[in-house]
């Protein structure tokens, strides 16, 4: 623990990592606490107040109906994290059982899952998600969908290629040996050994939802309104630049800061774990 | 006159590499006696570990029959066949799982085969680790945090976890240091004579032989070319093939005994690992 902690704390950039992640998450969990208009998540419309730059109290400036951006940020934030939270538990949990149980068992088994995850991998992110999304009506759970659609391969790759290694090893060949049965060697022999890989990719990952979650927004296909979110804002005040350039730039920087946060803390996991890149 | 505990019948094992058909084992019949330690030696890939894997049930032949006790194995191996014979390999880095401590890998064999009460698992795990000498606190440590010798003491442990009848030891000694090799050499046949075990040893060291082995039996290309006790094989040895194995053994003159104790000191370095 102390030598976790001594990795972690000698880089600078990792320690960066620690505390971007920290103040995003805790400002999320604590948003409505922390925020000064948490009326202004929803659809509150103040128009005496629209469009203004950032001063006090509104310290990012109002939107164009005179919200409070520094409010809707934060608020933003909560949604983004859920999103992600949301999505890699259930693409990790089915990526990783089928690139477990493809690189263990070899064969046929492998060849099928193996081409099916290939073709998810074949297509871009993005075109597979709006794909998706323009079939389903664009809401928050179709959302989900979509980006959980598109991100359980890169867990089946990863898996797959670790178990791949793992399997020759001896404590795979003495489990089954003993007789141990195939549950348990893939998810308590050959997983374990598995996990610091995961846990630094779930953790470069939640970087990524949150962009591309924040993507599917700008394209006005992810999160609706009124519900707060970083995407819809850059795309909102795109119009409206340079002159009212705080409805784009501090969105911006806010998904700017979540995802450079998630992509150290990931770098310092990957270090502390030992993980091959 | 009772059947052998273990018993080869003409066993072959093709293998298909690259299109080409590869005679891993070719028609080998053996029997293997009750509580004797059988040595089965030869050259890289003549067949040693392939005979091991079919002996283990980790494939099957493609001809002949492995029986215990005259009865013969499915090729598909039931959990009561797998308790009988267990295995203790050649590298003692990888054979533990290295996100499990020592005591979930041992416990593994009791849980799989059902044996004892849940409650007293435990305590055997610590009794296990006692009976190949180490101590039952090492139950909570991770196979990092123990030497070589110490790993293949518990892979050992292992193997006798599940009461097993037969060992398979495929150059458990291998990548140990001569001084740690000899005191597993003698911590196996310790075992052996308090639980009248069964060993087939895979090698290719030949000292080891002399050391622990009643007979041993002869591989060349896949083929069984001479069995025989020890003594025999070493004193008056048939084939030409054996002749070379044991010609290739260096021989240490008593000048070179004497040194011993000065050359011990600093031999510390690993064997090769090549199987």
């Amino acid at each position: 623990m102390r030598r976790a902690l001594f990795i972690l704390l000698r880089n600078p950039l990792s320690l960066i990592g620690i505390i971007l992640v920290a103040v995003v998450v805790l400002s999320a969990l604590s948003a409505d606490f922390l925020t000064p208009f948490p009326a202004d998540r929803g659809a509150a419309v103040h128009f005496e107040l629209a469009n203004q730059p950032p001063d006090w109290p509104h310290i990012f400036g109002t939107d164009l109906v005179g919200r409070d951006l520094f409010s809707r940020i934060i608020f933003a934030y909560r949604i983004s994290l859920f999103l992600g939270v949301v999505v890699l538990a259930i693409a990790v949990p089915v990526g990783v059982t089928i690139g477990l149980v493809a690189g263990y068992f070899g064969g046929w088994i492998e060849f099928l899952l193996m081409r099916i995850t290939d073709v998810f991998l074949s297509i871009p992110p993005l075109v597979l998600a709006m794909s998706i999304m323009g079939v389903l009506a664009p809401t928050l759970t179709n959302g989900m969908l979509a980006v959980t659609a598109m991100w359980w391969p890169w867990y089946t790759r990863l898996v797959y290629n670790l178990a791949r290694s793992e399997k020759e090893e001896g404590y795979v060949l003495a489990a089954e040996i003993i007789g141990a049965s195939k549950p348990h060697i893939l998810f308590r022999e050959i997983l374990p050994n598995c996990v610091p890989a995961i846990l630094t990719k779930m953790t470069l990952d939640m970087g990524f939802v949150i962009l591309i979650v924040s993507s599917l927004s700008f394209l006005g296909l992810g999160v609706q309104p009124p519900t707060p979110d970083l995407g819809s804002m850059v795309a909102e005040g795109a119009g409206y630049m340079p002159d009212s350039w705080w409805l784009t730039v501090f969105p911006g920087l806010a998904i700017l800061f979540a995802v450079f946060g998630f992509n150290l803390l990931g770098d310092a996991l990957r270090e502390l774990l030992g993980v091959e890149q | 006159m009772t059947a052998p505990i273990l018993s080869l019948q003409s066993v072959s094992k093709t293998f298909f590499l690259a299109g080409r058909e590869v005679r891993a084992v070719d028609d080998v019949s053996i029997d293997v006696a009750e509580g004797e330690c059988l040595a089965i030696v030869g050259e890289s890939g003549s067949g040693k570990s392939t005979l091991a894997n079919m002996i283990l049930g980790v494939y099957p032949p493609t001809a002949g029959t492995i029986a215990y006790r005259g009865t013969p194995l499915p090729a598909r191996r039931e959990l009561k066949h797998r308790r009988l014979i267990q295995f203790v390999q050649q590298n003692p880095l990888s054979a533990l799982n290295p996100q499990r401590s020592v005591g979930v890998s041992l416990r593994l064999a009791l849980d799989v085969h059902g044996i004892g009460k849940k409650s007293e698992r435990r305590a055997e795990v610590g009794r296990l680790l006692e009976e190949v000498g180490l101590p039952a606190s090492f139950m909570t440590r991770a196979p990092a945090a123990l030497s070589g010798g110490q790993r293949q003491r518990v892979a050992i442990a292992r193997a006798l976890a599940c009461r097993s009848e037969i060992v398979v030891l495929d150059e458990p000694t291998s990548a140990l240091d001569v001084l740690v090799q000899a005191r597993v050499l003698r911590l196996l046949q310790e075992l052996r004579k308090a639980r009248g075990l069964t060993y087939v040893f895979i090698t290719h060291d030949l000292s080891v032989v002399r050391n622990i082995a009643e007979r041993v039996a002869v591989f060349e290309k896949g083929r069984l070319v001479e069995t025989g006790a020890t003594g025999t094989i070493f004193s008056t040895p048939e084939r030409p093939y054996t002749r070379r194995l044991i010609g290739a053994v260096p021989v240490v003159t008593d000048a070179e005994m004497a040194l011993r104790e000065q050359l011990t000191e600093e031999f510390t370095g690993e064997r090769n690992e090549s199987a």
